[in-house]
Protein backbone atom coordinates (compact mmCIF):
# COMPACT_ATOMS: atom_id res chain seq x y z
CA UNK A 1 0.00 0.00 0.00
CA UNK A 2 1.32 3.32 -1.07
CA UNK A 3 0.86 6.60 1.27
CA UNK A 4 0.66 9.04 -2.30
CA UNK A 5 -2.24 10.40 -2.11
CA UNK A 6 -3.69 9.33 0.87
CA UNK A 7 -2.94 12.48 2.98
CA UNK A 8 -3.55 16.51 2.55
CA UNK A 9 -2.47 19.38 3.74
CA UNK A 10 -5.56 21.15 5.54
CA UNK A 11 -4.69 24.12 7.40
CA UNK A 12 -1.53 26.42 8.08
CA UNK A 13 -1.02 28.76 10.54
CA UNK A 14 2.15 31.44 11.31
CA UNK A 15 2.87 33.73 13.79
CA UNK A 16 5.09 36.97 13.20
CA UNK A 17 8.30 36.47 13.10
CA UNK A 18 11.24 37.93 14.97
CA UNK A 19 14.25 38.42 16.73
CA UNK A 20 13.13 38.35 20.29
CA UNK A 21 9.20 37.58 21.19
CA UNK A 22 7.99 37.80 24.95
CA UNK A 23 5.82 34.80 24.34
CA UNK A 24 6.48 31.55 25.38
CA UNK A 25 7.10 29.05 23.06
CA UNK A 26 4.24 27.26 24.67
CA UNK A 27 1.96 30.36 23.90
CA UNK A 28 3.64 30.81 20.74
CA UNK A 29 2.72 27.50 19.39
CA UNK A 30 -0.98 27.95 20.54
CA UNK A 31 -1.27 30.97 18.60
CA UNK A 32 -0.08 29.32 15.49
CA UNK A 33 -1.92 26.23 16.18
CA UNK A 34 -5.28 28.09 16.22
CA UNK A 35 -4.29 29.78 13.05
CA UNK A 36 -3.62 26.47 11.15
CA UNK A 37 -6.87 24.93 12.65
CA UNK A 38 -8.88 27.49 11.63
CA UNK A 39 -7.51 27.70 8.17
CA UNK A 40 -8.56 23.92 7.95
CA UNK A 41 -11.94 24.98 8.85
CA UNK A 42 -11.75 22.38 12.06
CA UNK A 43 -12.62 23.03 15.42
CA UNK A 44 -9.71 22.23 17.82
CA UNK A 45 -11.89 19.34 19.27
CA UNK A 46 -11.34 17.32 15.55
CA UNK A 47 -8.01 17.24 16.28
CA UNK A 48 -6.80 14.05 17.35
CA UNK A 49 -3.65 13.38 16.59
CA UNK A 50 -0.12 15.76 17.59
CA UNK A 51 3.39 15.83 16.58
CA UNK A 52 5.33 18.51 18.59
CA UNK A 53 8.81 20.07 17.80
CA UNK A 54 11.24 18.24 20.19
CA UNK A 55 13.52 20.33 22.22
CA UNK A 56 11.60 23.27 22.89
CA UNK A 57 9.99 21.80 25.78
CA UNK A 58 6.68 21.52 24.53
CA UNK A 59 4.79 18.32 24.59
CA UNK A 60 1.56 16.55 23.70
CA UNK A 61 0.26 17.04 26.78
CA UNK A 62 0.66 20.65 26.56
CA UNK A 63 -1.45 20.67 23.32
CA UNK A 64 -3.52 18.50 25.22
CA UNK A 65 -4.59 20.67 27.99
CA UNK A 66 -4.53 24.08 26.03
CA UNK A 67 -6.80 23.29 23.34
CA UNK A 68 -9.55 20.98 25.15
CA UNK A 69 -8.37 17.53 23.14
CA UNK A 70 -10.70 15.33 24.31
CA UNK A 71 -9.87 12.32 21.56
CA UNK A 72 -6.34 12.59 20.61
CA UNK A 73 -5.52 8.97 19.50
CA UNK A 74 -1.96 9.49 18.07
CA UNK A 75 1.30 11.29 19.60
CA UNK A 76 4.39 11.05 17.98
CA UNK A 77 7.92 12.87 17.48
CA UNK A 78 10.02 13.10 14.83
CA UNK A 79 13.39 14.60 16.30
CA UNK A 80 15.86 15.32 13.19
CA UNK A 81 16.56 19.14 13.60
CA UNK A 82 15.85 21.00 10.36
CA UNK A 83 13.95 17.79 8.60
CA UNK A 84 12.10 17.41 11.45
CA UNK A 85 8.80 19.20 10.37
CA UNK A 86 8.56 17.37 6.92
CA UNK A 87 9.25 14.03 8.43
CA UNK A 88 6.33 15.01 11.13
CA UNK A 89 4.44 15.23 7.61
CA UNK A 90 5.60 11.61 6.77
CA UNK A 91 4.22 10.96 9.84
CA UNK A 92 1.08 12.44 10.00
CA UNK A 93 0.44 10.70 6.34
CA UNK A 94 1.44 7.30 7.66
CA UNK A 95 -1.35 7.60 10.73
CA UNK A 96 -4.01 9.63 9.13
CA UNK A 97 -4.01 6.87 5.85
CA UNK A 98 -3.58 3.88 8.29
CA UNK A 99 -6.46 5.05 10.46
CA UNK A 100 -5.37 5.32 13.54
CA UNK A 101 -6.63 9.37 13.40
CA UNK A 102 -8.09 11.93 10.83
CA UNK A 103 -6.37 15.44 11.37
CA UNK A 104 -3.07 15.64 13.15
CA UNK A 105 -1.33 18.73 14.45
CA UNK A 106 1.78 19.58 13.75
CA UNK A 107 3.43 22.82 15.48
CA UNK A 108 7.27 24.39 15.49
CA UNK A 109 8.09 27.23 17.96
CA UNK A 110 11.28 28.60 19.34
CA UNK A 111 12.15 31.68 21.30
CA UNK A 112 15.29 32.70 21.10
CA UNK A 113 15.43 33.67 24.85
CA UNK A 114 14.10 30.34 25.89
CA UNK A 115 16.45 27.51 23.92
CA UNK A 116 16.21 28.84 20.43
CA UNK A 117 19.82 30.06 19.98
CA UNK A 118 21.66 28.04 17.79
CA UNK A 119 24.47 27.18 20.66
CA UNK A 120 21.70 25.62 22.79
CA UNK A 121 21.15 22.84 19.84
CA UNK A 122 23.81 20.70 20.90
CA UNK A 123 22.22 19.90 24.12
CA UNK A 124 18.77 19.84 22.83
CA UNK A 125 19.98 16.94 20.34
CA UNK A 126 21.18 13.82 20.84
CA UNK A 127 22.64 13.53 17.54
CA UNK A 128 25.30 16.00 18.21
CA UNK A 129 26.52 13.82 21.42
CA UNK A 130 29.19 12.58 19.46
CA UNK A 131 30.20 16.11 18.12
CA UNK A 132 29.80 17.61 21.50
CA UNK A 133 32.30 14.88 22.86
CA UNK A 134 35.15 15.02 20.39
CA UNK A 135 34.93 18.36 18.32
CA UNK A 136 32.95 20.98 20.91
CA UNK A 137 36.62 20.71 23.19
CA UNK A 138 38.60 21.98 19.77
CA UNK A 139 35.88 24.50 18.97
CA UNK A 140 34.02 23.25 16.60
CA UNK A 141 30.60 22.46 16.85
CA UNK A 142 27.71 24.98 15.44
CA UNK A 143 26.35 23.92 12.17
CA UNK A 144 28.33 26.56 10.37
CA UNK A 145 31.69 25.00 12.01
CA UNK A 146 30.79 21.21 10.76
CA UNK A 147 29.08 22.17 7.35
CA UNK A 148 31.52 24.43 6.31
CA UNK A 149 34.47 21.67 5.46
CA UNK A 150 31.41 20.03 2.64
CA UNK A 151 30.99 23.18 0.64
CA UNK A 152 34.76 23.50 0.61
CA UNK A 153 35.46 20.17 -0.62
CA UNK A 154 32.62 21.48 -3.03
CA UNK A 155 34.81 24.42 -4.05
CA UNK A 156 38.14 22.33 -4.52
CA UNK A 157 36.41 18.98 -6.30
CA UNK A 158 34.08 20.96 -9.19
CA UNK A 159 35.11 24.94 -8.80
CA UNK A 160 31.75 26.34 -6.95
CA UNK A 161 32.68 30.23 -6.21
CA UNK A 162 31.39 32.32 -3.50
CA UNK A 163 29.68 33.74 -6.40
CA UNK A 164 27.03 30.92 -6.68
CA UNK A 165 26.65 30.66 -2.79
CA UNK A 166 25.72 34.59 -3.40
CA UNK A 167 23.50 34.08 -6.06
CA UNK A 168 21.20 31.78 -3.36
CA UNK A 169 21.62 34.52 -0.66
CA UNK A 170 20.65 37.67 -3.20
CA UNK A 171 17.83 35.35 -4.66
CA UNK A 172 16.25 34.20 -1.78
CA UNK A 173 16.12 38.02 -0.50
CA UNK A 174 14.79 38.78 -3.18
CA UNK A 175 11.60 37.22 -2.78
CA UNK A 176 11.79 38.41 0.73
CA UNK A 177 11.59 41.89 -0.31
CA UNK A 178 8.76 41.22 -2.68
CA UNK A 179 6.85 39.82 0.24
CA UNK A 180 7.81 42.15 2.77
CA UNK A 181 6.72 40.36 5.78
CA UNK A 182 9.93 38.83 6.93
CA UNK A 183 12.92 40.00 8.99
CA UNK A 184 15.33 40.48 6.55
CA UNK A 185 13.62 42.35 3.41
CA UNK A 186 16.37 44.85 2.68
CA UNK A 187 18.02 44.08 -0.85
CA UNK A 188 21.10 42.54 -0.99
CA UNK A 189 23.89 42.79 -3.46
CA UNK A 190 26.90 40.55 -4.50
CA UNK A 191 29.27 43.64 -3.55
CA UNK A 192 27.32 43.49 0.13
CA UNK A 193 27.75 39.65 0.18
CA UNK A 194 31.05 39.58 -0.52
CA UNK A 195 31.60 42.49 2.10
CA UNK A 196 29.80 40.60 5.11
CA UNK A 197 32.32 38.84 7.44
CA UNK A 198 33.63 35.38 7.43
CA UNK A 199 32.23 33.00 10.14
CA UNK A 200 33.41 29.68 9.41
CA UNK A 201 35.37 30.01 6.18
CA UNK A 202 33.39 29.86 3.33
CA UNK A 203 30.76 30.85 4.68
CA UNK A 204 30.22 34.63 5.29
CA UNK A 205 27.40 35.77 7.37
CA UNK A 206 25.33 36.03 4.21
CA UNK A 207 25.24 32.40 4.00
CA UNK A 208 23.82 32.21 7.04
CA UNK A 209 20.41 31.52 8.18
CA UNK A 210 18.58 33.97 10.41
CA UNK A 211 17.80 33.51 14.17
CA UNK A 212 13.97 33.86 14.95
CA UNK A 213 11.21 33.47 17.18
CA UNK A 214 7.71 32.78 16.22
CA UNK A 215 5.70 29.74 15.56
CA UNK A 216 4.53 27.74 12.20
CA UNK A 217 2.13 25.06 12.17
CA UNK A 218 -0.14 22.40 9.76
CA UNK A 219 -2.57 20.46 9.83
CA UNK A 220 -2.46 17.27 7.61
CA UNK A 221 -5.57 15.26 7.63
CA UNK A 222 -6.44 12.08 5.68
CA UNK A 223 -7.84 12.81 2.20
CA UNK A 224 -11.19 11.71 2.57
CA UNK A 225 -11.81 14.23 5.32
CA UNK A 226 -10.57 16.86 3.37
CA UNK A 227 -12.29 17.16 0.61
CA UNK A 228 -15.61 19.28 2.60
CA UNK A 229 -12.93 21.82 4.00
CA UNK A 230 -12.69 25.01 2.84
CA UNK A 231 -9.55 25.28 0.56
CA UNK A 232 -8.67 23.13 -2.75
CA UNK A 233 -7.25 19.46 -1.26
CA UNK A 234 -3.36 19.87 -0.95
CA UNK A 235 -2.29 15.88 -1.26
CA UNK A 236 0.93 14.19 -0.17
CA UNK A 237 1.94 12.95 -3.52
CA UNK A 238 5.31 11.47 -2.73
CA UNK A 239 7.59 12.01 1.22
CA UNK A 240 10.62 9.98 2.46
CA UNK A 241 13.22 10.35 4.90
CA UNK A 242 17.19 9.21 4.48
CA UNK A 243 19.83 9.48 6.44
CA UNK A 244 23.82 9.55 5.04
CA UNK A 245 26.38 7.60 6.61
CA UNK A 246 28.01 8.31 10.09
CA UNK A 247 24.70 10.31 10.50
CA UNK A 248 26.80 11.54 14.43
CA UNK A 249 29.60 12.67 12.54
CA UNK A 250 30.30 14.67 9.25
CA UNK A 251 33.95 14.59 9.96
CA UNK A 252 33.76 10.95 9.97
CA UNK A 253 31.65 10.48 6.52
CA UNK A 254 33.13 8.36 3.77
CA UNK A 255 32.50 11.49 1.02
CA UNK A 256 32.02 14.67 3.08
CA UNK A 257 29.31 15.87 0.33
CA UNK A 258 26.77 12.78 0.81
CA UNK A 259 23.39 13.95 2.46
CA UNK A 260 20.36 11.90 3.84
CA UNK A 261 18.50 13.91 0.27
CA UNK A 262 20.32 11.72 -1.81
CA UNK A 263 18.37 8.19 -0.59
CA UNK A 264 15.46 10.09 -0.04
CA UNK A 265 14.69 11.87 -3.43
CA UNK A 266 14.34 8.96 -5.62
CA UNK A 267 11.88 7.38 -2.46
CA UNK A 268 9.45 10.41 -2.66
CA UNK A 269 9.66 11.22 -6.66
CA UNK A 270 9.40 6.93 -7.22
CA UNK A 271 5.78 7.26 -4.51
CA UNK A 272 4.57 10.52 -6.43
CA UNK A 273 4.94 8.78 -9.79
CA UNK A 274 6.85 12.43 -11.15
CA UNK A 275 10.25 13.57 -11.62
CA UNK A 276 11.86 17.16 -11.43
CA UNK A 277 10.52 18.32 -14.84
CA UNK A 278 7.22 18.43 -13.14
CA UNK A 279 7.86 20.82 -10.38
CA UNK A 280 6.99 23.84 -10.36
CA UNK A 281 8.03 25.56 -7.26
CA UNK A 282 10.11 24.02 -4.84
CA UNK A 283 10.97 25.27 -0.92
CA UNK A 284 14.37 24.06 0.19
CA UNK A 285 15.74 23.76 3.62
CA UNK A 286 18.00 26.42 3.24
CA UNK A 287 20.13 27.05 6.72
CA UNK A 288 23.22 27.94 4.89
CA UNK A 289 23.32 28.58 1.04
CA UNK A 290 25.83 25.81 0.28
CA UNK A 291 23.57 23.28 1.39
CA UNK A 292 20.47 24.41 -0.79
CA UNK A 293 23.43 23.91 -3.79
CA UNK A 294 23.86 20.85 -2.77
CA UNK A 295 20.47 19.43 -2.40
CA UNK A 296 19.56 20.77 -5.62
CA UNK A 297 22.07 18.09 -7.14
CA UNK A 298 20.67 15.58 -4.81
CA UNK A 299 17.14 16.07 -5.74
CA UNK A 300 18.32 15.40 -9.50
CA UNK A 301 17.70 18.87 -10.89
CA UNK A 302 21.22 18.87 -12.08
CA UNK A 303 24.08 16.85 -11.68
CA UNK A 304 26.31 16.43 -8.25
CA UNK A 305 28.94 19.22 -8.92
CA UNK A 306 26.85 21.57 -11.44
CA UNK A 307 25.00 23.35 -8.58
CA UNK A 308 26.95 26.02 -9.05
CA UNK A 309 26.10 26.48 -12.73
CA UNK A 310 22.18 25.78 -12.27
CA UNK A 311 22.38 28.57 -9.50
CA UNK A 312 24.20 30.80 -11.97
CA UNK A 313 21.62 30.36 -14.74
CA UNK A 314 18.98 32.27 -12.80
CA UNK A 315 16.92 28.97 -12.55
CA UNK A 316 15.99 29.73 -8.98
CA UNK A 317 14.94 33.28 -9.58
CA UNK A 318 11.24 33.79 -9.45
CA UNK A 319 10.67 34.32 -12.71
CA UNK A 320 13.11 30.82 -13.49
CA UNK A 321 12.60 27.65 -14.22
CA UNK A 322 12.47 27.01 -10.69
CA UNK A 323 11.66 29.26 -8.44
CA UNK A 324 13.05 28.29 -4.81
CA UNK A 325 12.36 29.72 -1.67
CA UNK A 326 9.10 32.26 -2.56
CA UNK A 327 9.24 33.03 0.99
CA UNK A 328 12.74 34.33 1.46
CA UNK A 329 13.43 31.10 3.67
CA UNK A 330 15.47 30.80 6.30
CA UNK A 331 17.94 33.07 5.33
CA UNK A 332 15.68 36.08 4.87
CA UNK A 333 12.09 35.34 6.15
CA UNK A 334 12.63 33.59 9.39
CA UNK A 335 14.05 30.30 11.23
CA UNK A 336 11.33 28.31 11.84
CA UNK A 337 12.74 25.05 11.30
CA UNK A 338 11.90 24.70 7.46
CA UNK A 339 7.85 24.48 8.68
CA UNK A 340 7.30 28.11 7.26
CA UNK A 341 8.66 26.29 4.12
CA UNK A 342 5.92 23.43 4.56
CA UNK A 343 3.50 26.50 4.80
CA UNK A 344 4.47 28.14 1.88
CA UNK A 345 4.38 25.57 -0.50
CA UNK A 346 1.18 25.29 0.49
CA UNK A 347 -0.07 28.62 -0.48
CA UNK A 348 1.86 28.57 -3.57
CA UNK A 349 -0.13 25.32 -4.32
CA UNK A 350 -3.65 26.91 -3.60
CA UNK A 351 -2.47 30.05 -5.36
CA UNK A 352 -2.23 32.46 -2.28
CA UNK A 353 1.20 33.43 -1.88
CA UNK A 354 0.61 37.31 -3.00
CA UNK A 355 3.00 38.95 -4.55
CA UNK A 356 5.67 35.73 -5.25
CA UNK A 357 3.05 33.40 -6.40
CA UNK A 358 4.56 31.61 -9.01
CA UNK A 359 1.83 31.90 -11.95
CA UNK A 360 0.15 28.12 -12.34
CA UNK A 361 2.01 26.35 -9.65
CA UNK A 362 0.12 22.56 -9.04
CA UNK A 363 2.81 20.61 -8.18
CA UNK A 364 5.89 21.43 -5.95
CA UNK A 365 8.32 20.26 -3.19
CA UNK A 366 9.64 20.77 -0.07
CA UNK A 367 12.97 19.29 1.55
CA UNK A 368 13.79 19.16 5.23
CA UNK A 369 17.67 18.96 6.02
CA UNK A 370 18.59 17.54 9.68
CA UNK A 371 21.61 19.08 11.86
CA UNK A 372 24.19 16.18 10.42
CA UNK A 373 22.55 15.43 7.21
CA UNK A 374 19.48 13.59 7.67
CA UNK A 375 17.19 14.94 4.62
CA UNK A 376 13.72 14.42 4.52
CA UNK A 377 11.39 15.36 1.34
CA UNK A 378 7.79 16.23 0.27
CA UNK A 379 5.86 16.41 -2.89
CA UNK A 380 2.61 17.94 -2.74
CA UNK A 381 0.38 18.60 -5.50
CA UNK A 382 -3.02 20.66 -5.54
CA UNK A 383 -6.19 18.26 -6.69
CA UNK B 1 41.74 34.44 34.76
CA UNK B 2 38.51 35.30 32.94
CA UNK B 3 38.63 33.38 29.99
CA UNK B 4 35.61 31.10 29.83
CA UNK B 5 36.77 27.65 30.74
CA UNK B 6 37.17 25.06 27.33
CA UNK B 7 34.29 22.80 27.45
CA UNK B 8 35.32 19.15 28.47
CA UNK B 9 34.67 16.10 26.84
CA UNK B 10 31.97 14.12 28.74
CA UNK B 11 33.46 10.49 28.51
CA UNK B 12 32.38 7.14 28.69
CA UNK B 13 33.56 3.62 29.24
CA UNK B 14 33.45 3.16 25.41
CA UNK B 15 35.33 5.86 24.62
CA UNK B 16 38.23 6.70 28.09
CA UNK B 17 41.02 4.44 26.42
CA UNK B 18 41.23 7.30 23.26
CA UNK B 19 41.44 10.05 25.65
CA UNK B 20 44.04 8.91 28.13
CA UNK B 21 46.07 7.89 24.95
CA UNK B 22 45.98 11.54 24.27
CA UNK B 23 47.44 12.43 26.99
CA UNK B 24 50.14 10.13 26.85
CA UNK B 25 50.48 11.55 23.42
CA UNK B 26 49.26 8.41 21.21
CA UNK B 27 46.17 8.84 19.25
CA UNK B 28 44.43 5.55 20.07
CA UNK B 29 41.76 4.16 17.68
CA UNK B 30 39.65 1.14 18.14
CA UNK B 31 40.43 -1.71 15.76
CA UNK B 32 37.84 -4.52 15.50
CA UNK B 33 38.64 -7.81 17.31
CA UNK B 34 36.67 -9.57 15.60
CA UNK B 35 37.44 -8.40 11.76
CA UNK B 36 39.92 -5.88 12.06
CA UNK B 37 38.29 -2.87 10.62
CA UNK B 38 39.36 0.44 12.61
CA UNK B 39 36.53 2.65 13.25
CA UNK B 40 36.07 6.68 14.77
CA UNK B 41 35.07 8.33 16.79
CA UNK B 42 34.86 5.48 19.39
CA UNK B 43 31.87 3.43 19.77
CA UNK B 44 30.51 0.42 21.57
CA UNK B 45 29.94 -2.00 18.37
CA UNK B 46 31.38 -2.91 15.08
CA UNK B 47 28.92 -2.05 12.57
CA UNK B 48 30.29 -4.61 9.89
CA UNK B 49 30.81 -7.68 11.90
CA UNK B 50 28.62 -6.74 15.26
CA UNK B 51 31.59 -8.34 17.40
CA UNK B 52 31.88 -5.60 20.87
CA UNK B 53 35.51 -6.45 21.62
CA UNK B 54 38.69 -3.78 20.53
CA UNK B 55 42.17 -3.67 20.47
CA UNK B 56 43.30 -0.06 21.22
CA UNK B 57 45.88 0.52 18.31
CA UNK B 58 48.14 3.71 17.84
CA UNK B 59 47.53 5.36 14.77
CA UNK B 60 50.76 5.56 12.72
CA UNK B 61 50.15 9.13 12.67
CA UNK B 62 50.33 9.98 8.90
CA UNK B 63 47.04 11.77 7.86
CA UNK B 64 46.07 13.54 4.57
CA UNK B 65 43.80 16.56 3.87
CA UNK B 66 40.21 16.05 3.08
CA UNK B 67 39.01 19.20 3.61
CA UNK B 68 38.99 22.22 6.03
CA UNK B 69 37.72 25.59 7.32
CA UNK B 70 39.24 28.83 8.91
CA UNK B 71 36.44 29.34 11.81
CA UNK B 72 36.61 33.30 11.82
CA UNK B 73 33.20 33.61 14.60
CA UNK B 74 33.81 32.17 18.19
CA UNK B 75 30.63 30.65 19.00
CA UNK B 76 31.41 29.58 22.28
CA UNK B 77 33.51 32.71 24.49
CA UNK B 78 36.26 29.91 25.40
CA UNK B 79 37.42 30.39 22.15
CA UNK B 80 37.48 34.06 21.49
CA UNK B 81 40.88 34.26 21.81
CA UNK B 82 41.52 31.34 19.68
CA UNK B 83 40.25 32.72 16.58
CA UNK B 84 40.94 32.74 13.73
CA UNK B 85 41.81 29.16 13.65
CA UNK B 86 42.49 26.67 10.87
CA UNK B 87 40.45 23.43 11.49
CA UNK B 88 41.20 20.40 9.15
CA UNK B 89 39.40 17.46 8.11
CA UNK B 90 42.06 14.86 7.85
CA UNK B 91 41.74 11.14 6.80
CA UNK B 92 44.75 8.86 8.39
CA UNK B 93 46.07 6.13 7.39
CA UNK B 94 44.20 3.64 9.29
CA UNK B 95 41.22 4.61 7.32
CA UNK B 96 39.45 7.07 9.53
CA UNK B 97 38.85 10.88 10.02
CA UNK B 98 40.44 13.38 12.37
CA UNK B 99 39.32 17.16 13.03
CA UNK B 100 42.11 19.01 14.77
CA UNK B 101 43.20 22.31 14.19
CA UNK B 102 46.00 22.61 11.67
CA UNK B 103 49.59 24.78 12.72
CA UNK B 104 50.71 25.93 9.64
CA UNK B 105 49.93 27.83 6.45
CA UNK B 106 45.97 27.61 5.30
CA UNK B 107 47.14 28.94 1.23
CA UNK B 108 49.54 25.70 1.50
CA UNK B 109 45.92 23.84 2.15
CA UNK B 110 45.37 21.08 -0.78
CA UNK B 111 42.85 18.28 -0.92
CA UNK B 112 45.31 15.17 -0.40
CA UNK B 113 48.02 16.79 1.15
CA UNK B 114 49.98 15.16 3.36
CA UNK B 115 50.02 15.90 7.22
CA UNK B 116 51.27 14.59 10.46
CA UNK B 117 49.60 14.52 14.04
CA UNK B 118 50.86 16.04 16.88
CA UNK B 119 49.65 16.75 20.46
CA UNK B 120 48.79 20.17 22.60
CA UNK B 121 48.51 19.56 25.94
CA UNK B 122 45.29 21.97 26.91
CA UNK B 123 45.25 21.33 31.08
CA UNK B 124 46.54 18.47 33.08
CA UNK B 125 43.31 16.53 32.15
CA UNK B 126 42.69 17.13 28.51
CA UNK B 127 45.06 16.82 25.71
CA UNK B 128 43.93 16.98 22.15
CA UNK B 129 44.94 16.72 18.80
CA UNK B 130 46.67 18.76 16.82
CA UNK B 131 48.17 18.49 12.61
CA UNK B 132 51.25 19.92 11.30
CA UNK B 133 52.50 19.70 7.84
CA UNK B 134 54.94 16.64 7.35
ZN1 LIG C 1 34.14 -6.14 13.05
Amino acid sequence: MSLSGRAALTGVGETAYSKSSDKSVLRLSLEASLTAIGDAGLRPQEIDGLIPYPGMGVVAEDLIVNLGLDEVKFSAMTPLGGASPVAAVQCASAAVSSGLCRHVLIPVARNLAAGGRISDRLRQMPQFNTVAEFELPMGAFAPAQLYAPMARLHMERYGTRPEHFAEIAISTRRNASLRGDGMMTAPLTLEEYLASRMIADPFRLHDCSLESSGAAAVVVSRKECARDLPHPVISVLGVAEGHPDSPTSITQRKDLLEIGLVKAAPRAFGMAGLTTADIHVAEIYDCFTYVVLRQLEALGFCRPGEGGDFVASGAIRLEGRLPINTHGGLLSQAHMVGMNHIVELVRQLRGSAGPTQVAGATVGLVTGYGDLGDGTLAILARE
Amino acid sequence: MSEALRPQPRTSNDTLPHWQGLRDHRLRLQRCAGCGTFRHYPRPLCPQCHCFDVEWIDAAGDAQVHSWTVLHHAFHPAFRSLVPCVMVTATLREGVRLLAPFKGDVRHLVPGLALRVGFEDISAELTLPVLVPA
